[in-house]
């Protein structure tokens, strides 16, 4: 913590990764396994959350819907119809699973826009997590259902055959690094933005530039909420692309 | 805080100095174990509850949405069906109208044809009674201008001292008279 510390001049002490401190909710100083944190906090809001919103807002069942339920099914939509676009129709029985990614994820970087919240997506052993389960059960489905013709992912027959090795060699390696950037993007967004954002608040103490630092935490605001919602949407939609390839890896 | 961390030996706090809290590795299990917690319990409210009830709720608007068209359409073709009916009534009124004018007329001039030619009947009638009592009173009139000059006639000629004839004095008058 005392590296993060520049405050030897007019008290100006930054902080801006303090936010992103795993810390026991009860008291004591170790995290074992199974302790109960912030985490675990945050997390179980993003599991009200969603059930709120998608439970409870259809409660009713209206035909006509209220504002929750029309929100809750404009979410429904909004994936149900990416899976369909990307995958085709094989796609649609992985939806609960994709729906269950994209909503936790929605809802956590939106739940960590709460002042004084804690984004659980912005922890990279969170989003890897999230990411070597899409890798991990994509590449098993497509074993499963191709077999061995699963590996023509990497062999593309349409190059000449003297490249075909080459190719073979760049779309591994392009595979293999698909969890990484998957999990990276979206800790990496969430963890900046907010990072940026506390560093701006801590600006605001020196009285001098207290105005253009509110205007400047208001407009990273802005940005973040974009930014919150962008980053679930590609992280959904990447790991659609994903599961494509595993239904149809043949082109 | 770092009174706290020098206090635990060691665990969760030893990698603070990176600066990066996310490359706290101490925090791992803890992140990780209440992750898959959290996906667990979203799938199966998901998939359990939320998903087929949103489901079920679009396939029951959809539904909704096209019965309520083709009753809507239904409704449409009726209501044209109903105009043509209207416009048809319409013109068959407007048939019998004219008929029942022109019949109605055809009786009214008939009615009066009848009470015209009665009521000429009655006008020669009456002009010809008028016609026979002004020849009565005419002749009435002669009668009497006869018998007021025989009369007169007789007087004057008493008055001559002479005795009238009444014979003559008629023949005499008469004569008169006529000529």
């Amino acid at each position: 913590m005392a590296t993060e510390a520049q405050g030897e001049e007019g008290g100006l002490v930054l902080h801006p990764m303090d936010q992103f401190k795993v810390e026991p909710l009860f008291g004591g100083d170790t995290v074992a396994w199974y302790t109960i944190t912030n985490v675990t906090l945050w997390m179980a809001l993003a599991v009200v959350a969603v059930a709120a919103l998608l439970v409870l807002g259809s409660s009713r069942r209206a035909i006509v819907p209220t504002r929750m339920q029309s929100v809750g099914e404009l979410a429904y939509g909004f994936v149900y119809k990416m899976l369909e676009d990307i995958t085709g129709k094989e796609g649609v029985k992985y939806f609960p699973y994709v729906m269950t990614l994209f909503m936790f994820v929605v809802m956590a970087n939106f739940l960590g826009l709460l002042p004084m919240a804690f984004t659980t997506t912005s922890h990279i052993a969170v989003t890897a997590v999230l990411a070597l389960g899409v890798f991990l059960g994509v590449t098993v489905l497509g074993f499963v259902l191709h077999g061995a013709k699963f590996l023509g992912l990497f062999w593309i027959t349409e190059a000449p055959l003297i490249l075909r090795p080459v190719l073979a060699l760049i779309e591994l390696i392009s595979y293999f690094v698909r969890p990484v950037s998957h999990s990276i993007r979206l800790a990496g967004n969430m963890m900046a933005g907010h990072a940026v954002i506390k560093v701006f608040a801590g600006f605001a103490a020196i009285a001098a530039v207290s105005p253009l630092s509110v205007v400047a935490v208001t407009a990273m605001y802005g940005l973040e909420v974009l930014v919150s919602f962008i980053q679930a949407y590609v992280f959904t939609i990447l790991t659609c692309v994903y599961l494509r390839d595993a239904l149809h890896p043949s082109h | 805080m770092a009174t706290e961390t020098q206090g635990s030996a060691g665990q969760a706090a030893e990698a603070a100095p990176t600066g990066m809290p996310q490359l706290d590795f101490a925090t791992y299990g803890n992140q990780i174990f209440w992750l898959l917690i959290t996906l667990v319990a979203i799938y199966f409210i998901l998939s359990r509850i939320a998903l087929p009830r949103i489901a079920a709720v679009l396939a029951e608007r959809k539904g909704t949405i096209s019965n309520d068209i083709a009753a809507a359409e239904d409704l449409k073709a009726k209501a044209g069906e109903a105009e043509e009916a209207y416009n048809k009534a319409l013109a068959d009124a407007r048939v019998e109208a004219n008929r029942i004018v022109a019949e109605t007329k055809a009786e009214i001039k008939a009615d009066l044809d009848v009470a015209m030619q009665e009521a000429d009947a009655e006008i020669a009638a009456m002009s010809a009674e008028g016609e026979k009592k002004i020849a009565e009173i005419q002749a009435n009139a002669s009668e009497s201008v006869k018998e007021v000059a025989k009369e007169t006639a007789k007087d004057v000629v008493a008055a001559m001292g002479a005795k009238a004839e009444a014979r003559t004095v008629t023949a005499a008058v008469n004569a008169r008279l006529k000529g």
